[in-house]
């Protein structure tokens, strides 16, 4: 096999699709010839990131691929990519899930599309580069520079809000990288290097790692979102386009436990094991306060949105408990979140662009207008309460479990967050899908389009063959991980 | 399809009698650090005669819907629905580790959901279905906290691999939400649980009469033969575990005789004949984790058996009276049917009676046993469990007699057009209940064997825990003739109690029901059960909604956050712009005060 320089090749791609995109002239709607690159670039760009698992040796727990270029005339500030088991499942996942997002697009009709689908072109390409970023100053610049694309799409497309989302959104995410920044400038200081692979052999004393700790925290919480650091999702859901709501909940928010997995995990055991309790205590209330929330929305969103933020809290509970289990939990729970939420959006999205509304009261006996979506809708509920054989399980079983083993009574107390999960998911459906046919949608409709069906099978089989053969994404992760595990002796909480 | 299941499942138990017991590994599921998990299914007797069961009874059921579901316009959803469940309940009932038990377990949950709200655009039944399966899922977190907290103990999921290491942890405590319990205690209760819930045992039954809703096989299905049963075949499979928890016996006695008597008196209130079936399979699941609470697990799944034949029969004839009277379902609206629908009534007759236990028919069998392990049992208080059991049966015969006289006997009150269109059901509904009264009949009589005599107990003892003293021969000879008889002098009390306040002194019901409103009100609510949980659950969880999105999220973390952010700005912003007053004196006054206080600091520092 030549050794391609893939991931430079995966980031660069997407740039050289989005020059054609913005070349061509159309201004109008449809922008049939934009869509046309924006699918051929993405779609080469998921087929070319399927190079990644198909040539990755599961044995190695170090970064592979790796492609590494000057930046500023010096040797430690190098700009570096490779990947791991953990970063991988990411890189497929963002591909994947943008080559839907497009594909989802392509019927569709929206004032300045052309440089609608170039943001997401070039959200694609930081993603990637953001995964592969072995090096703390290029994380950072990937990391950050996501925003832009991510700010333009809810301020533009988004809704009748969108300013005041787009700005929370900005804020908050701001704010936290602020503080993630300065951590980095202070371990270029220290060691002289950002190259992660470096810094993992170096050992902080433990006051030191307190402050880097809480200063990357701060950047990673509000990413995921952790409570109480999530009041801008919602709204930011609430008032993105369909597709930006897609990835923001699918990709974006796993930005967040990548960077805790990453970073606080590998970096700062100390520190970590230190702040378990307090993570614990976030994620729990997490879990069951937004449940409790998302019981009484009325903006199906919004009620996703809030589920996101109990999903995620999933995910810190498995990640802190720092076991195989945990970890392997919290990764296969994000990326069936990713997925699940993903096509929830979709859902909505379809609805959405039937009906134009998201008002929950305004829909009953919606099975009935159009059954297809309704059974999708009902898979991808399923795979949202965790129904075993969906992948949603996969995750929330593996974390609780991990978590039942350092401390029971979080364990207990999240397990509620289960019963929770089922009663606003299916109060959901019960309200939007089943029931009379409410008079207000009582008028002729079109059924799913072709694309549509597409993007719903791709989703729908992604969540089963993850529930059903999840070793499909464990077995990459596992080597990687356990050097991650190795730092954390058992310890009972 | 389902015949050809059948027949397979059939050879299948002919199989394991010469093989013994195996396990076909078929793929791996999970590996994670010292998890790992395969795709699997166990072949043993246990597991055999369960999957010939369900297998049977969904066939006949399965047969039975074609015709009843003949009119409705979504017949093929509902028949891919009914094979979806028997899967989900093969799987549950075949697999060889728990977390593949738990998938099925939720299957079944998530069937039923579909099948209970399949008329979807009745409220009711939309409601009904989201009940089951919210409460189903309460039970399920419990059986989940057992998956942890026996994987945390035993380090496997794998059933055969925890029998064997049952033992070894037998004095061992675990840590649970700081106290130290004993561990094979804590997973006993935590799996009976989620057998609460799923078996509708007191306290999360409340989901059972409700799931009425769905269509009349789907009663029959869901709650004869299979879901509701789930929860006695796991505890039957995790025997050898129970048996080293004294305490979660107990508990387990006590919850089933506490259903059994609840069931079985509210039974005697209802108005609607699904309902009343409903009920009576709930107080006979009590009967079931009675047995299994006096670790008589042979009579267990004796009983389970021979419920599910019988308790099929009587949902299907339900249905097929409710066919007959056009989707009639209360009792009070019907009458005089016995001649008009022969055959119904008569394998309904024969299903009642297989109900209350008449001797020689199936239930007669299994529960008068269940009734005399119960008398025998060393336990201390194991008399007022009996009388309980026993205080059952009499309420058994109430209820059951009263259904009869209801629907079958007393004058027609129909309307003329009703009256006017009964007839009896086509011959694939029939069909059905004819081969299972057969079965109500005579599997007692010729099973009985198999679950009590000594050479067979050796058998069982493989994959169950079996006290093998406890063998037929023990049984009668141990028990007094009195103790024997109660359960049929208890049917007989009933059947005089019915032919009295039906046919002799009819006068009387309304005016008992007015003189004792205040019990008469207790148990036609259910002793208020629903009620109850409306107000301890349901209405705070909205409340909680409301109160943390609108004052907490909204109110708190927002001006505190980002708004609260954004005002100190705009504030700070507008008192600088403030200064920039344009007037000169202003200027000169701010750069003298700045200037002096430059150069004091600078005269402070140096």
């Amino acid at each position: 096999m030549i050794n391609l320089p893939i991931l430079p090749i995966l980031i660069c791609l997407p740039l050289i699709g989005l020059l054609f995109i913005l070349l061509s002239s159309e201004n109008d709607e449809h922008s049939i010839q934009s869509k046309k690159s924006a699918i051929w670039t993405s779609l080469s760009n998921f087929l070319l990131s399927l190079y990644l698992p198909l040539n990755f040796n599961k044995e190695i727990p170090h970064f592979q691929f790796v492609n590494s270029f000057n930046w500023f005339n010096s040797d430690n500030l190098k700009f570096t990519l490779g990947v791991d088991g953990i970063s991988m499942p990411f890189i497929v996942l963002s591909t994947f899930l943008i080559l839907l997002c497009v594909i989802y697009l392509f019927p569709q009709k929206k004032k300045n599309m052309r440089m609608y689908l170039a943001s997401f072109i070039l959200l694609e390409s930081f993603l990637i580069g953001t995964f592969s970023a072995i090096d703390l100053f290029s994380f950072y610049i990937f990391f950050e520079s996501i925003l832009i694309p991510m700010y333009l799409i809810i301020g533009f497309w988004g809704g009748d809000r969108r300013v005041y989302s787009a700005y929370k959104f900005f804020l908050y995410t701001l704010l936290g990288s602020v503080l993630m920044l300065i951590a980095i400038i202070f371990l270029y200081q220290e060691f002289g290097t950002t190259s992660i692979a470096r810094l993992l052999d170096y050992t902080l004393p433990f006051y030191i790692q307190v402050w880097l700790w809480l200063a990357f925290f701060a950047s990673f919480a509000v990413k995921i979102p952790m409570w109480p650091f999530h009041t801008w999702l919602p709204d930011a859901h609430v008032e993105a386009p369909t597709e930006g709501s897609v990835i923001l909940a699918g990709i974006l928010l796993k930005l967040g436990g990548y960077g805790f997995i990453r970073f606080n995990l590998s970096f700062l055991p100390d520190a970590s094991i230190f702040f378990t309790p307090f993570i614990y205590f976030l994620s729990v209330i997490a879990i069951i306060y937004t449940s409790f929330i998302a019981i009484v929305q009325d903006d199906m969103k919004k009620l996703i949105a809030y589920s996101s933020v109990a999903h995620m809290g999933f995910v810190t509970l498995g990640i802190f408990s720092a076991n195989m289990q945990g970890l392997h939990g919290a990764i296969v729970q994000m990326i069936s979140h990713g997925i699940i939420s993903a096509a929830l959006f979709f859902c909505i999205g379809s609805i959405y662009n039937r009906y134009k509304t998201k008002e929950i009261n305004f829909f009953g006996g919606l099975s009935q207008k159009v059954p297809k979506m309704a059974v999708f809708f009902l898979i991808f509920t399923l795979g949202a309460i965790g129904f075993p054989g969906s992948s949603g399980f996969i995750g929330e079983f593996l974390t609780l479990m991990s978590v039942y083993s350092r401390n029971t009574l979080v364990a207990f107390i999240s397990s509620f967050g289960v019963i929770l999960a089922a009663t606003y998911m299916l109060l959901l459906y019960k309200k939007v899908f089943l029931g009379p046919v409410n008079p207000n949608i009582d008028k002729k409709i079109n059924q799913l389009h072709f694309n549509e069906i597409i993007t719903f099978i791709a989703l729908s089989i992604m969540i089963l063959i993850i529930g059903i053969k999840p070793n499909l994404i464990l077995s990459y992760t596992t080597s990687s991980l356990d050097r991650i595990v190795s730092l954390y002796p058992i310890t009972i909480f | 399809m389902m015949i050809i299941a059948t027949i397979f499942s059939f050879f299948s138990l002919v199989f394991v009698k010469i093989n013994g017991e195996s396990a076909i590994i078929l793929s791996r599921w999970i590996d994670s650090g010292n998890l790992s998990l395969d795709w699997s299914l166990q072949l043993n007797i246990l597991t055999a005669s369960m999957v010939l069961m369900v297998n049977l009874v969904s066939t006949l059921i399965h047969i039975y819907s074609v015709g009843y579901m003949e009119k409705d316009p979504k017949k093929i959803l509902f028949m891919a629905y009914l094979s979806l469940f028997t899967f989900f309940m093969l799987f549950l009932v075949s697999s060889s580790n728990l977390l593949q038990l738990f998938l099925g377990w939720e299957g079944v949950g998530l069937t039923s959901y579909l099948l209970i709200g399949f008329w979807n655009y009745k409220e009711k039944a939309n409601n009904a279905a989201l009940k089951a399966f919210i409460v189903n899922r309460v039970g399920d977190a419990g059986l989940l906290l057992a998956l942890f907290t026996t994987f945390v103990v035993f380090g496997t999921l794998n059933i055969g691999e925890i029998k064997l290491l049952i033992n070894s942890q037998n004095e061992s405590y675990f840590n649970f939400l700081g106290f130290d319990i004993h561990s094979l205690t804590l997973i006993s209760l935590l799996l009976f649980v989620g057998c609460m819930g799923k078996s509708a045992q007191f306290g999360l039954h409340v989901w059972l009469p409700d799931a009425m809703e769905g269509p009349t096989p789907v009663s029959a299905l869901i709650h004869a033969a299979t879901m509701v049963t789930a929860g006695v075949f796991l505890l039957i499979v995790m025997s050898p575990l129970l048996q080293s928890s004294e305490f979660s016996l107990n508990f387990i006695l006590i919850i089933g005789s506490i259903t059994c008597i609840f069931a079985s008196s509210v039974a005697v209130f209802q108005n609607d004949i699904k309902r009343i079936i409903a009920y009576s399979t709930c107080s006979q699941l009590g009967y079931m984790f009675m047995a299994i609470g006096s670790s008589a697990y042979t009579l267990a799944y004796f009983h389970l058996l021979s419920h599910a034949f019988f308790k099929a029969l009587l949902f299907l004839g339900a249905g097929s009276v409710i066919h007959s009277m056009s989707d009639e379902q209360d009792i009070k609206k019907m009458g005089g049917l016995y001649n008009k629908i022969p055959l119904t009534y008569i394998t309904m007759l024969i299903g009642s009676l297989s109900l209350i236990g008449l001797p020689f028919l199936s239930g007669y069998y299994s529960k008068d046993l269940i009734l005399e392990i119960l008398y025998l049992n060393d336990f201390e208080y194991s008399l007022q469990f009996f009388t309980m059991g026993v205080i059952g049966v009499l309420f058994t015969s109430i209820y059951t007699l009263r259904l009869l006289v209801y629907v079958f006997h007393r004058e027609s009150v129909a309307d003329e057009k009703v009256i006017a269109h009964i007839h009896e059901s086509p011959l694939i509904m029939i069909l059905p209940l004819v081969i299972l009264s057969v079965f109500a009949i005579f599997f007692g009589m010729f099973m009985k064997l198999i679950f009590t005599e000594i050479n067979f107990l050796e058998m069982w003892s493989y994959t169950i825990h079996v006290d093998k003293s406890l063998d037929a021969s023990f049984i009668s000879q141990n028990v007094p003739v009195l103790i024997k008889k109660l359960p049929l002098l208890m049917i007989l009390i009933g059947t005089i109690v019915i032919l009295f306040l039906y046919f002799s002194f009819r006068n009387l019901v309304p005016f008992l029901k007015l003189r004792l409103s205040f019990i008469y009100n207790f148990f036609k609510n259910k002793w208020y059960v629903d009620q109850l949980y409306e107000r301890i659950f349901v209405r705070p969880t909205f409340y909680f909604g409301k109160g943390f999105w609108k004052s907490v999220d909204k109110e708190l973390i927002d001006n505190l956050g980002p708004n609260g952010f954004s005002r100190i700005v705009l504030s700070f912003s507008s008192l600088i712009s403030k200064l920039q007053s344009g007037f000169l004196y202003h200027y000169v006054l701010s750069i003298i005060i700045g200037l002096t206080l430059l150069i004091s600091l600078y005269t402070y520092i140096f």
